[in-house]
């Protein structure tokens, strides 16, 4: 019981809910709530199977690139004349495409996955640019964008919340109760193990990284009906979001350990200081500072606690043997 | 594999000739939205109205002195004043602001857009709520915001710096153009009127040899400066129409072996710009008095909300000090000609 407290996860579920506490009504309203839920939306997509990617200890950097590119492929399709119903698999598709190359990269030729996806973070924002240059491409009709806008009737929830709802049901399956998942863990916590008893570890990763661009490529679906604009700058920058929210969710930069509750967590509490410090009009500066003290704690934590918790085991065997 | 995924993008294909909602089959919504009632020229200006000003980002001057306008005016009326935004002026980064001063209640926002289109379904929802959105320096969608209060003709600010380049290089050579973001909707209206203006006979020996973005950051700006330089060996001359973008290009010029051989122009403050025209780098720059813009804006603002004006096309309203303004065509309020900054008048001004 008394191990369980001291989870970072718990840590960060009680911040969140002092966060909320905090916030009060104006907070915590159906309107505000709303708000929210569309601000966290793409990294809180991406979060996910970027979890698992960190846990195999590999990471992913283009994500926001394949955003981008997914964004512009949906300009680019919608100016060429393709119906919405078509274009969105195309562009899920592609993303999934771009993860399996950053994915054959790292498992085929070795490489490590930190270079290769910073490599691939120029390239898909390079080809964003090429199929959609400086354009923006803004008129999706109102019975796509609403999407992205409003909320499922009846609810306060905005509609990515839903898709997040269902993938987060189905990564947590997947990292927390398969063998596929176990798989994960192994690999991040041991590669060489893992390998000898047996995981295919190559075929794990290729899977994660697909996964990765899939989702990626969902988000950009996201981003783009939200704003009704479809560019290929959209999320510059978001990679470093997303694996911040990963960090601060306690899952360990070097692999093998987190959990996928302890990301939602670091999502929610990230996104949702934010918000809370943008409605009592904190400045833009302090907003920046308060999240990076916050990613440093996150980072900085969970090791801490471990070293502490092994510090004190250490003294009272100490005692114990001195008594 | 390759086979699956072969297989995967036929099929999607096929889905496409099966139809759906596309590009060319649903009404596209456009222009102002109607207004509502009848205007009240004589209706008291109501106090303790709350102004939030959202400006591109926080941090770059010149919206800063658009931002003391916003509050001075806000003082007049007896109202709250608060400005707020995000660090980047990316496209999408406005919308959690433009929800927060939603959520905050605010009778006005007074905004300086990134992206005309990615910040109107957030305006849209806004202004459903009551808020009334007056858009400033750069436009959003017409059916997003109620008013928009343009610097400057946009034709008069684009031809006096073709002009200004013109003159600075003695109307032959090459020149190149420096702008924020590719998708700044001002920037982009004065491009392409100045390349209008220089398919015309008198600036036959001028050449617009490229367009290049720093995206309203220091360091890009300068870099992209740098650039152009190097990739231009005959570079005449410089239009950067945007403050941040002039000021890194001076401050690239004055250090670099072009220094008065390239010639630099565009819309700058003469406190950011006064050292590179005094020392020559820059001849000429040309701005309205962004103050003013915000305090025009704020008033703008506060008579629609009180019901002296609509936004209907014709109507007239006072701006305290400004004096009388007409509301134009797409709901548009224009604040009068560009102020031309040399060495002998650069002195008198302090924003």
């Amino acid at each position: 019981m008394r191990e369980r407290l001291l989870r970072w996860e718990t840590v960060l579920v009680l911040a969140v809910v002092v966060v909320a506490l905090v916030g009060g009504g104006d907070f915590l309203n159906g309107k505000n709530l709303f708000y929210l839920g569309l601000d966290i939306g793409e990294i809180a997509l991406i979060a996910l199977p970027l979890t698992l990617v960190i846990v195999a200890g590999e990471i992913d950097l283009s994500v926001a690139s394949v955003l981008g590119l997914s964004s512009a492929l949906i300009g680019t399709l919608w100016n060429a004349g393709l119906p919405l119903e078509t274009i969105l698999p195309i562009v899920v598709l592609v993303g999934a495409l771009c993860g399996a190359v950053n994915g054959l990269l790292v498992t085929g030729l070795g490489l490590p996955s930190l270079a290769v996806t910073i490599g691939t973070l120029a390239l898909y924002r390079g080809l964003a640019l090429v199929l959609l240059g400086d354009t923006a491409v803004a008129d999706f009709p109102s019975s796509y964008t609403q999407f992205g806008t409003t909320p499922v009737p009846g609810t306060d929830f905005p509609y990515p919340i839903v898709v997040f709802a269902v993938l987060a049901v189905a990564f947590g399956v997947l990292l927390h109760g398969s063998s596929f998942g176990r798989a994960v863990y192994a690999i991040g916590a041991n590669t060489e193990a893992a390998r000898f008893s047996g995981i295919r570890v190559k075929r794990t990763k290729l899977i994660l990284f697909t996964l990765t661009g899939a989702v990626a490529a969902l988000a950009g679906v996201v981003y783009t009906l939200r704003f009704s604009s479809a560019r290929a700058d959209n999320g510059t920058g978001l990679e470093l979001a997303v694996v911040a929210a990963v960090l601060l969710g306690g899952v360990s930069i070097f692999g093998g350990k987190g959990s996928l509750g302890g990301v939602i967590a670091g999502v929610l509490l990230l996104g949702g200081l934010r918000n809370l410090l943008i409605l009592d009009d904190v400045s833009t500066e302090t907003l920046t500072i308060v999240t990076g003290l916050l990613l440093l704690v996150g980072v900085l934590a969970p090791p801490s606690a471990v070293r502490f918790a092994r510090w004190r085991a250490g003294r009272t065997i100490l005692k114990e043997a001195t008594r | 594999m390759i086979r699956k995924l072969a297989t995967v993008t036929a099929l999607a294909l096929l889905l496409a000739a099966c139809g759906g909602t596309t590009k060319d089959s649903g009404a596209k919504p456009g222009g102002p939205s109607g207004t509502t009632g009848a205007a009240n020229a004589q209706a008291e200006l109501k106090t303790g109205l709350k102004f939030t000003y959202l400006p591109k980002a926080v941090n770059i001057p010149y919206f800063s002195v658009v931002g003391k306008g916003v509050e001075q005016a806000a003082g007049e009326v007896k109202g709250e004043y608060k400005a707020t935004g995000p660090s980047d002026a990316s496209a999408a980064s406005q919308v959690t602001y433009i929800n927060t001063a939603a959520q905050q209640r605010q009778d006005a926002l007074l905004l300086a857009a990134n992206d005309q289109n990615a910040v109107a379904p957030a305006l849209k929802a806004a202004r459903a709520q009551g808020m009334k959105v007056v858009t400033l320096d750069s436009d959003v969608a017409a059916d997003a915001r109620d008013l928009f209060i343009n610097q400057v003709d946009s034709t008069e600010i684009a031809v006096k710096q073709v002009e200004l380049i013109s003159e600075a290089i003695g109307g032959t050579g090459e020149i190149a153009l420096l702008s924020a973001t590719a998708n700044a909707t001002n920037q982009n209206t004065w491009i392409a009127i100045m390349k209008e203006e220089l398919a015309k006979p008198k600036y036959a020996g001028l050449k617009l040899v490229d367009t290049v973005y720093g995206n309203d950051e220091d360091q890009m700006s300068f870099q992209k400066t740098q650039g152009l330089l190097q990739a231009h060996p005959g570079l005449k001359g410089i239009i950067a129409p945007t403050t941040v973008g002039l000021a890194a290009a001076a401050r690239y010029l004055s250090s670099s072996e072009y220094k008065g051989k390239v010639a630099l122009t565009g819309l700058g403050t003469p406190n950011q710009l006064r050292e590179y025209v005094n020392d020559g780098t820059v001849k000429s720059l040309a701005l309205w008095e962004p103050a003013k813009l915000g305090y025009l804006a704020t008033i703008a603002a506060a008579s629609l909300i009180s019901g002296r004006i609509t936004g209907a096309e014709g109507e007239k309203f006072t701006a305290g000090s400004l004096g009388e303004y007409t509301i134009g065509k797409k709901a548009e309020v224009i604040l009068g000609p560009p102020t031309v900054f040399t060495k002998d008048n650069i002195g008198q001004y302090n924003f």
